[in-house]
């Protein structure tokens, strides 16, 4: 396990809004900053780990309760405060991902976490859909029900290509448990069937990342990597206002195209034989 | 996993009617019969359970030696028992003689 | 063949929950108006499993019906628990998530089309992981711009219940039905007692488990809409009325700032009384309603 986990999105948001100091939002483990990124004033917001959170079962960064409600908070926040602005003056909305998962406890399960995480991807996928740009900076891990919440209905996903970033379904030793196989053998599985696998180079294959970013060390970026990945950011921004306020863009890629085809022959017979009524 | 298929070529009656029974859980199968466009039956079967290919015979034998469709036969397995693989069959036979 | 003439007293008849995916999916609708789209015969399954020596199934346990409820046109997605748990892969999220934009889209243009998602799952298939994920991203999208226009309503019945990412398909929903056997979480217990311990959660305690996610504890903390029966009768009617009644006031999980208030007010030092909180959240409005 990366000890790094739930470090990397804090570094990389200071990194790209040149802040230092984030303000954190309430709870403290939801970060959100206004900064400049292009010719934009963007909202960008990170989940962090917060050791004194009153919830023994976030602590290390995982997303809860009171995060997933302040994410959908601030993006609606956002979303009331752009408006009146035509699509092309809606503000980016910049989630940058490094999440260990979603909370695993008894007062979420009571609580409904189920519900929050449901409030906090309509938020997203809501402000997508009223012309936001959302981008997801995948910085970490981006785990199941955590990337449900925070960022994975963004219009465009960039990822750095190293082995601490990390984006499945579930962990290794879970998933190994469940289905009974040594961690060994699921990454030698993953090797040969792609949405299995670990590796982010691997995830990227399937279409969904729209750029991979890179850096010597994520952790101590140099000036001229932060640069580019504010130039990614751009013209992820700028992809997306050329584009449609869907997630069809996932299908289109040259690499979906392959990895996804039973998937896209689904949706061919599903509309084909939708219209024989 | 195997793949195992047999020919019946002797089962020529006509059929008209397509059938489709079960569910690939564990313990259970699903078929999948259809009218054959040509003469005699073909059974084919995806299972998760392997060094079956014997009892698989014996069922269908047993099977086609009361029936005698064209068929087309699919069958997705997850480990049915003999008994179980019959009773699926036969259910598909009641669905087209309906 | 069998005798299925007789029927033993104790057999359930009329229960939602011992019907397979399909059944249940075709008993929601009016007679004789359904039909099933990219159904077994055409055998589009997934290219994953068969290379993990698992049997396919050749609908990926996912049932999309269309036709008319109560009149109104309707299409219905179920998933099939006895395969692979109702998980979502590749083709089975890929049926549900086009099923559902189609329905936005003829609504869009003029025929409203309400969509009822039958949530017998425990999310992602592992199997197929990223694929399923994403699927469950997209489809989420997809209920949210269908929601736009037509109802979308979740049923979970049992004996599976609706837990992982589909929680949060259940939880962007217009409406849910659920039965007493039925639950509905973001984690199942056996999870969290393997991430966060024993005595985070108990496993094995069935008390506790249906007192946080069942049916009767969902409906009653107001997460969900309506308590019903397992009869088919009762579940079909549930559904038939939600469709009718169309979109709600306000969807659930737009109501951030109510709880938002709520969770902040938790009293958090120990475990949460899931009958208390009930008896809490119920004296306030939860659903429908301005914030």
């Amino acid at each position: 396990m990366n000890e790094h986990i739930g470090l990397r999105g804090r570094v990389w948001l200071e990194a790209v809004t040149g802040e230092h100091q984030s303000r954190p939002g309430d709870p403290m483990s939801v970060l959100f900053i206004r900064a400049r990124i292009g010719k934009d004033s963007a909202l960008f917001l990170c989940v962090v780990p917060n050791k004194e959170s009153r919830f023994p079962c976030v602590r290390d960064g995982q997303v809860g309760l009171e995060e997933a409600y302040a994410l959908a908070f601030r993006v609606r926040q956002a979303m009331e405060d752009d408006r009146e602005k035509p699509r092309a003056e809606k503000s980016p909305i910049i989630a940058v991902v490094d999440v260990k998962s979603q909370a695993y406890g008894r007062r979420e399960e009571t609580a409904g976490i189920f519900l929050a995480a449901a409030a906090a991807a309509d938020a997203y996928a809501s402000a997508r859909m009223a012309g936001h740009p959302v981008i997801a900076l995948v910085a970490g891990h981006a785990f199941s029900g955590g990337f449900l919440t925070h960022g994975y209905q963004a219009n465009r996903i960039l990822a750095f290509d190293d082995s601490g970033v990390m984006i499945h379904a579930m962990h290794k030793e879970a998933a190994a448990r469940i289905t009974r196989r040594s961690v060994a053998d699921l990454e030698r599985l993953g090797h040969e069937i792609i949405p299995m696998s670990y590796d982010v180079k691997d995830f990227a294959r399937l279409g969904l990342i729209h750029k991979l970013l890179h850096a010597d060390d994520p952790m101590r970026p140099s000036a001229s990597e932060v640069d580019a990945v504010k130039q990614a950011l751009i013209e992820a921004i700028d992809d997306t206002r050329a584009g449609g306020t869907d997630l069809n863009n996932r299908f289109q890629s040259a690499e979906a195209i392959v990895a996804r085809r039973a998937g896209l022959a689904a949706r061919a017979a599903m509309e084909l034989q939708w219209r024989q009524a | 996993m195997e793949h195992i298929t047999f020919e019946y070529p002797t089962a020529q009656r006509g059929i008209t009617k397509r059938a489709h029974v079960g569910v690939v859980g564990s313990g259970d199968m699903e078929v999948l019969l259809e009218p054959s466009p040509e003469s005699g039956a073909h059974v084919e079967i995806t299972t998760s359970v392997n060094g079956f290919r014997d009892a698989w015979k014996a069922v269908l034998d047993r099977f086609f030696s009361k029936f005698d469709g064209a068929v087309r036969i699919q069958i997705n397995d997850a480990g049915a028992t003999p008994g179980s693989v019959l009773l699926r069959l036969e259910q598909a036979v009641e669905v087209i003689q309906q | 063949m069998i005798e299925t003439s007789i029927v033993p007293a104790f057999v359930n008849r009329g229960s939602f929950i011992e019907m397979n995916g399909r059944d249940r999916a075709k008993s929601l609708f009016d007679k004789n108006s359904w039909r099933e789209l990219v159904g077994p015969f055409d055998r589009v399954e997934s290219p994953w499993l068969p290379k993990q020596g698992i049997a396919p199934q050749s609908d990926d346990g996912c049932i999309v019906i269309k036709g008319t409820i109560g009149g109104t046109a309707a299409v219905a997605i179920s998933l099939e628990n006895a395969f692979q748990g109702g998980s979502i892969g590749e083709v089975s999220g890929a049926k549900m998530a086009s099923a559902l934009d189609l329905a936005a889209r003829d609504s869009a243009a003029g025929e409203l089309t309400a969509a009822v998602l039958l949530l017998e799952t425990g999310g992602v298939r592992l199997q197929e992981a990223n694929l399923g994920l994403a699927a469950v991203a997209e489809m989420i999208s997809s209920i949210l711009n269908l929601r736009q226009y037509a109802p979308v309503i979740t049923v979970i019945a049992g004996t599976v219940g609706c837990f992982g990412g589909m929680s949060l398909a259940a939880g962007v929903s217009s409406y849910i039905v659920m039965t007493c056997e039925a639950r509905l979480g973001l984690n199942g217990p056996e999870v969290i007692e393997q991430e966060s311990g024993l005595e985070e959660f108990d496993a094995s305690d069935r008390e506790l488990i249906w007192a946080i996610h069942g049916g009767e504890q969902r409906v009653g903390m107001g997460l969900a809409d309506a308590l019903v029966e397992d009869k088919t009768e009762a579940i079909a009617s549930a559904v038939r009325e939600y469709v009718r009644k169309g979109l709600p006031p306000q969807h659930r999980s737009r109501q951030v700032n109510l709880y938002r208030d709520r969770i902040a007010a938790l009293d958090n030092a120990n475990q949460i009384n899931p009958l208390q909180l009930r008896q809490l959240w119920s004296s306030k409005e939860s659903k429908g309603g301005p914030q």
